[in-house]
């Protein structure tokens, strides 16, 4: 998302893609190190002060044979001037390291783009493993397109030759050496890539000397004379943003410094348990290196054990945390139920992927929003929160750690794999300015006597650390008496305590729904939450630089819904609701206003494009409200580089050729 | 760690209002007895104490402990035990179970919970039999057992729960009868203990599985002569002194020789294995062994993670705004311009 709030005027936005950004998709075999090269790409991009958004996309197998269409792993960036919200809809640039990375990603190459690709890999064999007949640098069959043949592999061990290295290690400099190139051809500085890579082969330094040398050979490589055709090179100006301290962040990465900040907020320690799972575990990975804020991170042995441990930290008096994705979330929902029954604090994070089941794990989508508001047994409200962006993912857990103290309640934080693995440009949020929620734990008896399911204004019951002398009291998920917790089974105790549960969580403090652009009133509302946030807001901008009345909602509390929502939406005529799932948002919207909302769904693993949401709008003012979109052959990610859905057994291992 | 500064209470201080729902004649009336005439013993505080359980007949237990108490979900315990103790390691934390939720739904936290080790005592209750959902046959139901889901018998063979403990890294492993006297000298052991302590009780459901231990447990059924009392470094003796344990050199196993046997075995709760061929041994052939049989201490799981976080803090000053402006940053110094 935007780091900047920039309005753009319709004479800019008429200019469509707007010229200021350029989107760049490096494509290889999973082995190349193309995430690494996309990365650091980013890295100088952000540097070099433009805005960015990234979308890395690698298949479920960790090495997947070598050379074949489904080992394709590409990364791909939107960089430019104007305020970037998506990883950009089609690539200018295609930069593509062997045959096979070619044919997954032409199809979304703007015509007129720029293929840069490695000819030293289009051999015979390579062509084979990617169905290529003939080689298509030398066949025409890339006409629409610049084509920029290179033998990178073969400049790349040039380059490092008196480094000494293994044919195989020298080969593997071919990323830097592409990196260096595009670093040439956007402008960016190679000095941090240069420090990067001594401290990252400290201890091998012929090593960091040969990635250097191939850096810097691509990068001469464009600088020189020698080019002629296609190349040339790109001058992309700073984005304009708000002044300050900015660096890059993650969803992973934003979430975890969020919940230690809310956790210091609340002057509490935090317990994460969490258990490995895609695209989830990254939060695990950041907390356990952060152990001086007061944080203790345990691997459990399964999901259950995750949730289980962390509510049971809670009931020690620390902040209980689990994360997972869909899947590990449906194993933790019976202790969910627990936390809401014992009325403990506890934040669960989903990092949604594609699904049910295993389904898609390295693709993103939004389709656990009914898991998050309904999917338990009983009667079991939680307050839900969605987070749009990795940088939005910081408040968002504030905001999820304040909920769970203030009122004594699991919440869950929605956010998913796009966001997740995403990184963008972050303005260093100033921590002082975040009003501190200190829990107050119960620690004597109170006047009237000590009741552990007593409740304050709020609806929320004491707060008791065991340790405490003269508190001693029990709790479980069988139904307890209103007031003394003890068990109760009796059918005007269970009325009241459900009610009393529903109330408490109806009634958590919300923000009011802010329009984020255009009328609180109007023709045409376009209404999400989550990740779409991006591919909404442009499209609703370009639209509106056109003239058209139509407004931004963008959810972030789930449940309980803003108060001011219902009126909000009523003044509107028509509401369309873009979602990466059936429908889910949607259902939700008309349950509880009786609202008209009409969904545009799109459930193919890939992010909304701002066009074809553009498009949805053009439609919806035109009376045809809705509809669903159809997997897209021309975006990331295509269907062959992602997941092993059983067809790839048809394929002929290279190893066995 | 425990806190072992004694603390004076009686058996009744450690009783709650509430009113006990167990069947009459139930064995964990016993057992509930034991415990609390236990804790004044090892100088134990209430509001120290946390009991946790999962669901079952002995899990409603910590509702009638006057302490701090979580009755969680089935098979659970052990892990919500593992945040309390990790958030809090001064409490002592007592596991109550039972042979469904600890071996069969509960059965993977009960392994992992022994092998890290976390200090902590695990009661589990045995009466191989499902009672809470009346009588259905349980992991530690003997084959041939008929129950409303088996009712031409169980063809499936038991799990052994403290052959599963050793196998999933117990260092403290015992046995108990619910109506013992010697109950309490095992559960004051098991406290003594630094790490996960697993003790199994055999507990006599009247309901739906009457007198299935009486062989070792009712004196009218001849059990004096089938129990083995072990004590460290005392011989392996058993019907009243008549009897011992000794090792078969060739086949390396158990064998029952006459008590004034020079063969007969000493016992020695640090050794492994000894402790294996003690819990295997085949009840009727053998005596049932009981007792201590293995307490051999090891670092545990929560001070290790204690020691890590501590040493991982050690000369850093968390600076929160330092750490959120961690990494390769830049400065943005102009007001936004007009494009």
């Amino acid at each position: 998302m935007a780091s900047a709030a920039h309005e753009i005027t319709p004479a800019e936005a008429s200019a469509n893609p707007a010229p200021e950004s350029v989107v760049v998709r490096f494509a290889g075999d999973s082995g190349d190190g193309m995430q690494l090269t996309g990365g650091q790409f980013t890295l100088s991009t952000a540097l070099a002060g433009n805005d960015l958004a990234t979308f890395p996309d690698f298949p479920a197998e960790i090495r997947a044979p070598q050379g074949t269409l489904f080992g394709v792993s590409a990364f791909q960036i939107n960089f430019g001037s104007t305020a970037i919200e998506t990883a950009g809809d089609q690539p200018d640039v295609l930069v593509a390291m062997n045959p096979a990375a070619l044919k997954v990603n032409l199809d979304a190459l703007k015509p007129g783009g720029l293929i840069i690709a490695d000819e030293g890999e289009f051999t015979d064999r390579n062509l084979a493993k990617a169905k290529y007949d003939a080689n298509p640098l030398a066949d025409g069959s890339l006409g629409k397109w610049q084509v920029m043949a290179l033998n990178i592999s073969q400049l790349t061990l040039d380059a490092v030759k008196p480094f000494g290295l293994g044919n195989k290690e020298a080969l593997r400099c071919k990323n830097m050496w592409t990196l260096g190139l595009a670093l040439w051809m956007f402008d960016r500085d190679r000095q941090p890539l240069v420090d990067w890579l001594k401290s990252k082969f400290a201890k091998a330094p012929t090593l960091a000397e040969a990635n250097i040398a191939a850096l810097n050979a691509g990068h001469a490589f464009g600088e020189t004379a020698e080019l002629s055709g296609p190349m040339k090179q790109h001058a992309i100006p700073a984005a304009p943003v708000e002044p300050g301290l900015y660096r890059t962040v993650t969803g992973a990465e934003a979430i975890s410094l969020g919940l230690i900040a809310g956790a210091q907020l609340a002057g509490i320690p935090m317990f994460f348990g969490g258990y490995p799972i895609t695209p989830a575990s990254a939060i695990l990975h950041q907390l356990s290196r952060l152990k001086e804020y007061g944080v203790t991170t345990f691997q459990a042995e399964d999901e259950i054990a995750a949730i289980a441990s962390a509510i049971g930290a809670s009931y020690a008096g620390q902040l209980g945390v689990t994360s997972s994705s869909g899947p590990g979330i449906a194993l933790k929902t019976e202790a969910i139920g627990l936390a809401i029954m014992t009325e403990l604090p506890l934040v669960i994070v989903n990092s949604q992927r594609g699904g049910p089941s295993t389904g898609l794990p390295t693709k993103t989508e939004q389709s656990d929003l009914y898991q998050a508001v309904y999917g338990r047994n009983g009667d079991a409200p939680m307050p839900v929160i969605a987070a749009r962006s990795a940088a939005d993912c910081f408040e968002v857990a504030i905001e999820a750690v304040r909920i769970a103290t203030e009122y004594m309640t699991p919440v869950m934080l929605l956010t998913d794999g796009y966001i997740a693995n995403a990184a963008e440009p972050w303005k260093v949020p100033d921590i002082s300015r975040f009003e501190p929620f200190p829990v107050r734990f119960l620690e004597e008896t109170p006047a009237d006597g000590f009741r552990p399911y007593a409740r304050d204004n709020k609806g929320a019951r004491p707060w008791v650390k065991p340790g405490t002398p003269g508190l001693l009291h029990r709790i479980g998920g069988i139904e307890k008496a209103a007031g003394t917790g003890n068990i109760d089974y009796s059918p005007a105790n269970h009325q009241a305590m459900t009610d009393a549960r529903r109330d408490k969580v109806a009634n958590v403090r919300v923000p009011d729904q802010e329009v984020e652009l255009g009328n609180s009133s109007g023709k045409l509302a376009v209404v999400g939450w989550g990740s779409t946030f991006g591919p909404i807001h442009q499209a609703v901008r370009r639209a509106r630089a056109r003239g058209l009345d139509v407004s931004h909602i963008h959810i972030r509390h789930i449940w309980p819904m803003p108060a001011n929502l219902a009126v909000l939406l009523r003044g509107f005529e028509h509401i369309l609701v873009p979602e990466m799932n059936t429908g889910q948002l949607k259902t939700v919207l008309r349950d509880q206003f009786l609202v008209d909302a009409r969904p545009l769904n799109k459930v193919s693993g890939q992010p909304f494009r701002i066009a074809e949401i553009e498009a949805a709008i053009e439609r919806a003012l035109g009376g045809q409200v809705g509809g669903e979109l159809r997997a897209d052959r021309d975006q990331l990610p295509e269907p062959q580089s992602g997941h092993d859905d059983g067809s790839l057994r048809e394929h002929r291992s290279p190893q066995s050729a | 760690m425990n806190d072992m500064t004694p603390f004076l209470t009686k058996p009744k201080d450690w009783e709650t209002d509430q009113e006990v729902r167990w069947c009459p004649g139930c064995g964990d009336y016993a057992i509930l007895k034991a415990v609390q005439r236990t804790m004044p013993e090892i100088g134990a505080r209430p509001e120290n104490t946390v009991f946790v359980s999962g669901i079952g007949c002995s899990s409603r237990f910590p509702y009638y402990m006057e302490t701090y108490g979580f009755h969680t979900i089935h098979g659970r315990a052990p892990a919500v035990a593992t945040g309390v103790k990790l958030a809090n390691p001064d409490l002592d934390v007592w596991i109550i179970t039972g042979d469904g939720d600890a071996l069969s739904i509960g059965g993977n936290h009960t392994m992992h919970l022994l092998r890290r080790n976390l200090n902590c005592q695990v009661l589990l209750f045995n009466n191989e039999i499902y009672g809470l959902t009346k009588g259905q046959y349980s992991p530690t139901s003997r084959v041939g057992t008929r129950s409303p889901s088996t009712p031409l018998g169980s063809v499936d063979r038991p799990a052994n729960p403290c052959a599963f403990a050793l196998g999933s890294g117990a260092r403290f492993v015992a046995r108990g009868i619910d109506v013992h006297k010697n109950l309490v000298g095992v559960l004051k052991a098991a406290y003594a203990h630094q790490g996960a302590a697993f003790v199994e009780i055999f507990q006599n459901c009247i309901v739906y599985n009457d007198d299935v231990f009486a062989p070792f447990t009712d004196k009218k059924a001849g059990a004096d002569q089938n129990q083995l009392w072990v004590e460290h470094g005392q011989p392996l003796v058993f019907a009243g002194g008549t009897k011992g344990l000794a090792l078969d050199s060739q086949t390396l196993q158990l064998k029952v020789v006459a008590a004034d046997d020079p063969a007969v075995a000493v016992h020695d709760q640090t050794n492994r294995g000894l402790a294996h061929m003690l819990v295997e041994m085949p009840f009727g052939e053998f005596p049932m062994a009981l007792g201590v049989l293995y307490d051999d201490p090891a670092p545990t799981f929560d001070s290790a993670v204690v020691e890590q976080n501590a040493a991982a803090s050690r000369g850093k000053t968390p600076d929160l705004q330092r750490l959120l402006s961690a990494g390769q940053t830049w400065m943005v110094d102009k007001q936004p311009h007009a494009l």
